[in-house]
């Protein structure tokens, strides 16, 4: 149970997919204008990641590894990654309309973010079994939506800033980006990895 | 080698049948006049309109919150097509819309800095051009959506009229003689 705790507290804070690992900077940067849009595409993210993990896991334990096609791994899992991705897509627009309305267009988006691939690149290499692959999936999702979440709150207050002409825009963006990382850096020791 | 195109293949083949599939027992039915007017809309979502895509334009028309002149590159010619399938609510909206001909954007090539900034926003890809090349656009790929005006560091891009063409040439409209009594019609 404590390995439990410790998986979500690492991927969450101490090895942040966005700060520590720098993956999925794009939507780090492309999405966190208004809060609200962050949080949207954080729970489409933890959505689509956790289930990920879990595929991944499937695809190198009953496909990868008995028929020792470890070179086909990143063909193979984004192949999985965007099928899934589109199957939720489907699916969510007949059963849930309003779901739909709020995740649907970040789903499309989430197909490309080199997140969830790195993460199930991540779990096949430190070799998790399945729960603890879903765990990782869903605590590296849970940092990436409250990282994201946090940035876009920043830039809010940003916009109203009178910040100087050559930092305005995405330049003050970038440095704020920098200082929440550094604060990030601060939970290292937390847990161990 | 063989286990691998064999193991490939099947995933490849598995997952598109569960996609073809949950596409069917899926399927959301669209209201027909959504259909309707995306068909007749240009397609290339360029943006003009302020909504995400000629979709959600054709949503938002067929819901009354967009007037159907609301597509600019489209012009008069989709708005009327437009008006015979949506309710308009007024009818003047067609009317008191410009006469306007088909335009097309122009670069003046002495203001050109070529910066790439209209080249990467054409949503057609009629502008030509290279880095810190002049850039220019292709007239038959154009459909005068305006984007590449509005990011222009130079201003160097204006809107024109649509040159003529053996294709697109029509007789202009008569109009009435001024001055002579009977309206310039014969007795």
């Amino acid at each position: 149970m404590g390995d439990f705790f410790f998986i979500l507290l690492s991927t969450a804070l101490v090895n942040n997919v966005v700060l520590v690992k720098f993956l999925g900077l794009c939507p780090f940067m492309g999405v966190s204008r208004k809060t609200d849009a962050a949080i949207g595409m954080g729970l489409a993210t933890t959505f689509v990641l956790t289930l990920a993990a879990g595929a991944s896991w499937m695809i190198e334990v009953l496909i990868l590894q008995p028929l020792d096609l470890g070179f086909l791994r990143i063909l193979s899992l984004i192949l999985v990654i965007a099928a899934i991705v589109q199957f939720i897509e489907t699916v969510l627009r007949k059963v849930s309309l309003g779901l739909h309305k709020a995740l649907g267009i970040y789903l499309p988006l989430i197909t490309t973010n080199c997140a969830v691939l790195g993460v199930a690149l991540l779990n096949i290499q430190e070799r998790h079994a399945l729960a603890e692959s879903l765990l990782y999936g869903f605590g590296s999702a849970a940092g990436f939506t409250l990282v994201l979440v946090i940035f876009a709150g920043m830039r809010e207050r940003l916009a109203q800033l009178a910040v100087p002409g050559p930092f305005a825009g995405v330049p003050i963006a970038f440095v704020s980006a920098g200082l929440l990382s550094m604060a990030f850096m601060g939970f290292a020791g937390l847990a161990p990895n | 080698m063989i286990e691998a195109a064999v193991s490939m293949s099947a995933l490849g083949l598995g997952l598109g049948l569960l996609l073809g599939v949950a596409a069917r027992r899926f399927h959301v039915e669209t209201p027909p006049v959504v259909d309707a007017i995306d068909a007749i809309l240009p397609g290339t979502n360029c943006g003009a309109c302020g909504y995400p895509g000629c979709h959600g334009l054709a949503e938002a028309m067929a819901e009354g919150s967009a007037p159907v002149t609301a597509c600019t590159p489209g012009g008069r010619d989709v708005a009327l097509q437009l008006a015979t399938i949506v309710d308009t609510g007024s009818d003047g909206a067609v009317a008191g819309m410009a006469e306007t001909e088909p335009t097309v954007a122009f670069i003046f090539e002495d203001h050109c800095t070529g910066c790439m900034k209209c080249f990467k926003r054409c949503p057609t890809d009629a502008i030509i051009g290279a880095n810190r090349q002049i850039h220019s656009v292709v007239v038959d790929a154009c459909i005068g959506c305006d984007a590449c005006i509005e990011v222009c560091p130079t201003e160097a891009i204006v809107k024109r009229v649509k040159p003529k063409s053996i294709k697109n040439w029509y007789w202009d409209k008569p109009q009435p003689a001024f001055g002579s009594g009977n309206g310039g019609y014969a007795a």
